[in-house]
């Protein structure tokens, strides 16, 4: 098996690993979003640290805090569930002031009708503002999914063996040009980026009168 | 684990705040590199001359595309097999400097994009020449319109910084890094750099936030 066969074998897993990631920060993101919105200053405040810091430290750092850190306490986590709880929690932080962004610009009217026409204040948002809000939360979902795409590659230094880490292990052992085999892995992260990006275009262009703004 | 996790921190400190310096150093040198080629970029992809605007358009969409970090990688592990060996602090700042000028660039031209027609219309009026308008008029505007933006971008190629762990620079997480594996403390090490970035990044956030405040009040209406 040729060093570039070995590359595109790290496919998958770079694949699983932007899945899993984006399933768990889609996801973690809304009550997180939420809690940041609370009227209740001891949901509002520790929801917003936690988005902040999970912003402001590196992700590559997450990573190193996730791996190496935890193993002393006793949660030894394999590199490829590292990376995802990482990832995943970064990805939350990152979604939920995504979110948080789509809610606020829809027009507040649509609370105020919801309420006039009786529904409960969790049922509009449940039936009316969040289904509007995620259509404009989408394109910045999608930016955001690329940029987790690439982040992937940060888990080579932790050693989960993805696409980087192989190319990394392949220009090392001297197995052809380091240039052109790195260069092979960048372009693999352009080519996985640019399908999310039409999607996402696509995606857009469908939802964006469905809102009220 | 031996400990409370803050002790130790003392005689950490220093090493770890000589890793800070490094990485701030590398911001920096990407910094002043990468956002003047950004600037010259964002003329570029506009230019009549289309070879020229080919090129930049690659290079900005490769910037775009590619992980920083295999950009580091390819600075540092690939160049060295066409007989280029970069030290690991110019191969960081090579790969960050990319970064820096791609997304300075989308920035810059969405800056100078945002002055109106009608400013350049008045120069030729004037008998402005094109160059000198854009100098003297259109630039200093777009760029005003650009700094909230810039500053941004500058917060994270700070903490782009860290992925040169992997180039072996000894930049803060590698200082953190090198300690965790002398005394096997890594949590608490690893909390202690993470703290410095979040001393930097946090406050520097928030005056982003005011200059962007600042700028919206300094503005003409139409640039708001």
């Amino acid at each position: 098996m040729g060093p570039y066969w070995n590359i595109l074998a790290g496919l998958p897993t770079t694949v699983a690993l932007s899945a899993l990631a984006l399933a768990i920060g889609a996801v973690a993101g809304v009550p997180l979003m939420l809690a940041r919105r609370s009227s209740l200053f001891l949901l509002r405040a520790p929801a917003r640290a936690v988005i902040d810091l999970f912003r402001a430290i590196p992700p590559i750092v997450w990573l190193f805090i996730i791996f190496f850190g935890l193993a002393e306490t006793g949660l030894q986590l394999t590199p490829f569930n590292a990376a995802v709880a990482g990832l995943g929690v970064i990805s939350a932080a990152y979604l939920a002031e995504v979110y948080r962004g789509g809610l606020m610009a829809i027009d507040k009217g649509q609370w105020e009708a919801g309420h006039a026409l009786g529904l409960s204040q969790f049922h509009t948002f449940q039936y009316v503002l969040a289904p509007q809000a995620f259509r404009v939360a989408l394109p910045s979902m999608a930016t955001f999914a690329i940029a987790l795409l690439k982040d992937t590659s940060l888990a080579y230094s932790i050693g989960v063996n993805e696409v980087l880490f192989r190319a990394n292990s392949e220009a090392q052992i001297g197995s052809g040009s380091s240039l052109a085999i790195l260069a092979f892995a960048g372009g693999l992260y352009a080519l996985l980026s640019i399908p999310t990006a039409l999607v996402a275009r696509r995606l857009d262009t469908a939802l964006r009168d469905k809102v009220a703004r | 684990m031996t400990g409370a996790i803050y002790s130790g921190w003392g005689d950490y400190l220093s090493p770890l705040l000589d890793g800070l310096k490094t990485s701030l150093s590398l911001a920096g040198a990407s910094l002043a590199l990468g956002l003047p080629i950004g600037l010259l970029l964002a003329l570029a992809v506009a230019a009549p001359l289309r070879p020229l605007r080919l090129v930049c358009i690659v290079l900005v969409e490769i910037g775009r595309a590619v992980p920083a970090l295999v950009l580091l990688q390819l600075a540092y592990y690939g160049l060295p097999s066409i007989e280029l060996t970069l030290t690991s602090f110019v191969a960081g700042t090579a790969g960050l400097t990319w970064i820096t000028a791609t997304y300075s660039s989308e920035i810059f031209r969405a800056g100078i994009a945002s002055v109106p027609e009608g400013q350049r219309e008045a120069s030729a009026a004037l008998g402005v020449g094109v160059s000198d308008t854009y100098r003297t008029i259109i630039i200093p505007q777009g760029v005003r319109v650009a700094l909230p933006a810039l500053l941004g971008l500058a917060i994270q190629v700070f903490q782009g910084t860290a992925l040169a762990f992997t180039i072996a620079l000894p930049e803060l997480l590698s200082a953190a890094y090198d300690i965790g594996n002398e005394t096997f403390r890594f949590l608490s090490v690893l909390t202690l750099a993470g703290l410095m970035y979040v001393a930097i990044v946090i406050p520097a956030g928030i005056i982003v936030r005011h200059v962007e405040i600042r700028m919206g009040k300094h503005l003409s209406p139409e640039l708001r």
